[in-house]
């Protein structure tokens, strides 16, 4: 029987790749990588934001040299928007099997392990997507900014932030991406396996300094701009 | 102590049911949960009404029949206890208690509270075991297993088969099951051989049932009578890439 | 009735092994044209069902259960018996045999005991290769402890949960056989009947729980794993739905029941804390290893046991027995703390209880290392109780845990009906009149691997059965029975609930045959037992209807067995004028108290046979002789 079995199942099997795919624990698997490369971006974005307190020039230096290389610009976004299209469907695919795993609800559920990171990743994620997209139209095209001035990042910004409206939906949406990036920072090491005890906590320990560092890093712009810090 | 009950009836799988109230009196403190159930029973006998179907068997939280929410929370509120552990005393007189069955669509309704976990069945079918076939085992003492590894495994292997698991979670994930067996036989010098193709199936089979995924709410184990760690649950997923990096039968 | 034991003639260190090689063998090509019935999943039945479909034959494996993974068996704690020795300690297979023979005091069958004791070396290598996480050394070997009064360290253990950890091995290997298609299995499904053609079992008459469809099963055999009957009692340690109805349906189908008075009380469960109770819980009797048992000296005493002083207080079981102490057997430790009780000595609100005293363990090891032993037994004490074994005493009482009657069987595990198989508790066992700690899950697994694949195999190789039909006349007769039966029960509509019935032939059980029995509490239960059947078909009321879940009318059903079967339990402990194991007759105990056995008289296994509704069951004996273990008076002092 064992045989049998055997070359049966190897025939009904799939594409590694494919089965990976299909698998719940492979597309968590690619939504920590896609995760992970998403953190190292918001990681750099928001060290390469910092250099607006050290005035127009120098941010626009940065941004002119970003942009100087059009073949690795493009590659960066390329992969970056590849990420976050498979991080995005693979999500979308697995909260639809979440959702239809349970058809009938609970008229009491109670919450005795989760956190509130954790049960609002499915909002915090289209929410940041959302704001990705007008983020995108206001300082990187300039669609919905009536100042924006092409190749002047500094000016953009602070004519940006100076109306109060968007300074607050840029530090909600930093909040929003604290609770996201919070939650996907630890528990991308369970998906990937990569867990001890032993180091468990210190993986805890490193997501929650690296979210503090680099949403304080992102709010302190508007915040500054609002305040009358950078002008 | 006097309390009164919110318990989910249905009649069978194909009909809808619905949260009924009663009123139980003469509940003693020391009695267990499923003791206070017997006596809820023998007064809707006494009344001509129909008892509530629960599932139950051994009542020392060991063979996993029973599961119910308790308030909300997959066998009530006490850490690592299965429902036939708890006891009323950890109840208030007048307190209200809302009594509803595991869901998931994996696990549907049969009966009031009890309902069909045979999806745990087909996934240990799909590769939940060793294969040795009686008469075929070598002398116990030649294979050694490290006292580290053996007690982890004994950790993993604890699970009763519960569902409780798969009820808590936000997600309706048998993570946490499928990879306590799976890391039980990974951690084991005699599950080496079928290591790699067993997570793979499992993990298949698991899926099929129509389980939703891991998104480490961890509420299964917080709820789990026997306590086992979500750890397991990255494990599995570390047996998973192990698996697929090194490849089925390559050279 | 014929009783042919079929205890292979020569030396009994080689009988099995001769009788092996001597059995017929099935053709392997014909294998799969045998089908074989498994009613039962536990230790016995799934190690049994896996083992024959892994050999090839069709299984088809019936439980009541939701899973097989959650029989009885699964709560089993302490450990599983092997001779192996690791521990250089002296263990050997004659030591085993000669333990388990002597501890069931002489009341087994010593071919059969002999056999058991072989086996158990080949059970932990099965096991462990099937990934039980046994206790290990730092060296990476099996651990092993001593257990229940043995004098050598023999039992293999897996924490707190040795039951659940074969129990998972077994379950697993017979998932493995389900997924190849060789063994069919029905969960949620009732045996209610045996059916018999030509005067060998040919299958089943099962009720689907969910659908209530009561339907056939044919087969070339049957066997019967379905545990014991500790039920009866109402308040056991079994799991609520452990029942006795597969066997008693044998029975009633001409199946002999051997030795039904032979129960075993365990001394170490939490005593009973109100009427409400519906399961006494046991807790793994190594806790005597470093427990000390004491109750006060002074009658109704009610100081917390902190106020009594050590002066105050009567370790009774290490005054009387001061050689094993604490870890005398069962069936003495259980008798020995039912006196101090009857004495008005006992602890607790009822007054029925000792103490189990850790405070001098703790002082000695340390708390750390009591944790580690025990850790896990001292949290269900305190979960039950609500109080914490580490500052104050445990309570215990005994309780009843095991079954060692059952359904007769030959050497080849075969009952007084041919094609008809009984393994693990359900069949009258190798424990004669008191099984030893750590050894049923040594039995359930050696018949369930190792000797019915063997005898079965034999049996249908040599048996000349010819095709049985799922529309014979027998299968007709007995699901209009079954369903009359379930029918019957349905319309009674009377004003009592099957456990209020069930409650009190319990009490009237263990008031008059449980640890102590005397001539007059027998007869007087024997005429109350008919007053209660009677009640229960007058004036049972099971609500609901038959063609969806309905665990009253399941219950119903058994209690009805149970209210037949303890009035043969009684008979048979009345006949049964002597005291042995666990079977104690006031009458017949020495000057200091001790049982009395009467070998001229009642060397035998005592075989009960159904003689129709009205008759009273015809006693048939199966003696049995010693050539190897001098009968002697077991003496733990």
């Amino acid at each position: 029987m064992s045989v049998d079995e055997f070359s049966m199942s190897a025939e009904k099997r799939s594409h590694w790749l494919l089965s990976f795919w299909r698998s719940t624990v492979g597309k968590k698997v690619v939504m920590a990588l896609t995760g992970a490369i998403g953190v190292g971006y918001v990681v750099a974005h928001m060290l390469g934001n910092l250099q607006v307190f050290e005035g127009a020039e120098k941010i626009n230096a940065y941004a002119a040299l970003l942009k100087s290389n059009l073949g690795l610009l493009w590659t960066a976004r390329s992969i970056l928007i590849a990420a976050v299209g498979l991080h995005i469907v693979a999500a979308y695919q697995l909260a639809r099997t979440s959702q239809k795993s349970r058809p009938v609800g609970y008229k009491r559920w109670r919450s005795v392990g989760s956190d509130f990171a954790s049960r609002t990743m499915r909002w915090t994620g289209p929410l940041l997507g959302l704001f990705i997209v007008y983020h995108l139209l206001h300082l990187t095209t300039g669609a919905v900014h009536p100042d924006f001035v092409e190749a002047d990042v500094y000016q953009n910004v602070i004519s940006g932030f100076r109306v109060w409206y968007v300074s607050v939906i840029y530090i909600v949406a930093m909040l929003m991406l604290a609770l996201h990036l919070y939650h996907g920072a630890w528990s991308m090491f369970e998906s990937l396996g990569v867990n001890h005890p032993k180091y468990n906590r210190l993986i805890r320990a490193l997501a929650t300094i690296l979210t503090a560092i680099v949403v304080a890093g992102f709010i302190a712009i508007p915040a500054a701009v609002l305040l009358g810090f950078i002008s | 102590m006097h309390l009164t009950l919110n318990v989910w009836r249905q009649k069978n799988a194909s009909v809808k049911g619905k949260l009924v109230r009663y009123e139980a009196d003469d509940i003693n403190p020391d009695m267990s949960f499923l003791e206070m159930l017997d006596v809820v029973n023998w007064q809707l006998i006494g009344k001509g009404e129909e008892p509530i179907a629960f599932e139950h068997d051994c009542r020392e939280g060991i063979c996993g029949s029973c599961g119910m929410m308790i308030n909300g929370v997959a066998h009530g509120p006490r850490p690592a206890t299965a429902t036939c552990q708890l006891h009323m005393r950890h109840f208030k007189d007048g307190d209200t208690i809302y009594i509803e069955p595991w869901r998931s669509r994996a696990f549907p309704v049969l009966k009031d509270l009890v309902v069909d976990r045979s999806a745990f069945d087909r996934i240990i079918q799909a590769g939940g075991y060793i294969s040795v076939s009686t008469g075929s085992a070598p002398e116990a003492n030649s294979v050694l297993v490290t006292k580290q590894n053996s007690d982890l495994a004994m950790d993993a292997a604890a699970c009763i088969g519960c569902g409780a698991c798969v009820a808590a979670c936000p997600n309706g994930s048998a993570s946490l099951f499928t990879s306590a067996k799976i890391s039980h036989l990974a951690l084991l010098p005699q599950g080496q051989p079928e290591r790699e193709g067993r997570v793979i199936k499992m993990v298949e089979a698991m899926d099929r049932e129509g389980f939703g995924n891991c998104t480490m709410h961890r509420e299964c184990e917080a709820v789990c009578p026997k306590a086992i760690s979500v750890n397991f649950i990255a494990r599995m997923n570390r047996e998973y890439l192990r698996s697929l990096l090194k490849g089925e039968g390559l050279p | 009735m014929e009783l042919n034991p079929k205890i292979p003639s020569g030396p009994i260190e080689q009988s099995w092994d001769r009788h092996r090689s001597e059995m017929k063998l099935v053709n392997p090509a014909n294998k799969r044209k045998h089908t074989i019935i498994m009613v039962g999943s536990g230790l016995a039945g799934a190690s049994a069902a896996a083992s024959l479909a892994e050999l090839g034959y069709q299984v088809l494996c019936f439980c009541y259960q939701d899973s097989p993974r959650r029989a009885h068996s699964i709560a089993a704690q302490g450990g599983i018996n092997a001779a192996k020795n690791y521990r250089n300690d002296g263990d050997s297979v004659y030591r085993l045999f000669y333990d388990t023979v002597k501890g069931g005091d002489f009341r087994s069958r010593e071919a059969n005991v002999y056999r058991l004791a072989q086996l158990s070396v080949n059970i932990i290598d099965q096991c462990a290769a099937q990934g039980v996480p046994f206790a290990r050394e730092y060296s990476g070997l099996l651990d092993n402890r001593s257990f229940g009064g043995a004098q050598v360290s023999r039992t293999f253990y897996a924490r707190g949960q040795t039951g659940q950890q074969l129990l998972l091995g077994a379950y697993q290997a017979l998932e493995r056989q389900i997924h190849a298609g060789q063994v069919k299995m029905y969960p949620r499904t009732e045996m209610l009947d045996l059916v018999i053609i030509d005067h060998c079992a040919r299958g089943i008459v099962a009720r689907n729980l969910l659908t209530g469809k009561i339907e056939s099963y044919v087969a070339d055999a049957v066997v019967l794993a379905t545990g014991g009957y500790a039920n009866v009692f109402y308040l056991s340690t079994n799991a609520k739905n452990s029942n006795a109805t597969a066997i008693w349906r044998a029975y009633k189908r001409g199946a002999a029941f051997a030795n039904p008075c032979f129960t075993q009380i365990h001394p170490t469960c939490i005593p009973v804390s109100g009427h409400y109770q519906s399961k006494l819980t046991l807790m793994s009797e190594s806790l005597r290893n470093d427990g000390r048992i004491w109750v006060p000296k002074q009658k109704d005493d009610k100081r917390p046991a902190i106020q009594i002083l050590m002066p105050e207080r009567d370790y009774y079981l290490e005054r009387r027995y001061p050689s094993f102490g604490n870890l005398v057997p069962r069936d003495v430790a259980s008798r020995a703390a039912k006196e101090v009780c009857d004495e008005g000595r006992g602890v607790g609100a009822h007054g029925l209880g000792v103490y189990l005293d850790f405070a001098e363990a703790i002082k000695a090891s340390g708390v750390a290392v009591i944790r580690e032993k025990y850790g896990n037994l001292f949290e269900m004490y305190e979960r039950i109780t609500a109080e914490n074994p580490y500052e104050v005493p445990m309570r215990i009482y005994p309780a009843v845990h095991y079954t060692m009657g059952g359904l007769w069987v030959d050497y080849n595990l075969m009952s007084t009906i041919t094609g008809l198989f009984v393994i693990g508790e359900a069949n009258f066992s190798d424990h004669g009149a008191n099984r030893l700690g750590a050894s049923a899950l040594m039995q359930g697994l050696a018949d369930g691997y190792f000797i019915l694949p063997y005898t079965l195999s034999d049996y249908l190789a040599t048996a000349k059965l010819d095709k049985a039909p799922l529309d014979h006349p027998a299968f007709h007769e007995s699901e209009g029975q079954v369903a009359g039966r379930v029918k019957k029960l349905l319309s009674i509509k009377g004003k009592r609930t099957a456990d209020s019935i069930h409650q009190e032939l319990g009490k009237l059980l263990w008031n008059n045959c449980g640890m102590v029995r005397t001539k007059r509490d027998l007869q007087h239960a024997l005429e109350k037992i008919p007053e209660i059947r009677e009640e229960f078909w007058r004036n049972v009321n099971v609500l609901g209807v038959d063609d969806e879940i309905n665990q009253a009318l399941e219950k119903a059903g058994r209690v009805a067995d149970f209210l037949e079967l303890a009035e043969v339990m009684c008979l048979d402990a009345l006949e049964r004028a002597e005291s042995c194991g666990c079977h104690f007759r006031e009458e017949f105990q020495t000057p200091d108290g001790e049982a009395q056995r009467d070998d001229e008289h009642f060397c035998h296994v005592s075989a009960w046979e159904y003689a129709g509704e009205q008759g009273k069951p015809v006693m048939h004996k199966e003696l049995l002789e010693f050539e190897y273990v001098t009968p002697s008076q077991r003496s733990y002092k």
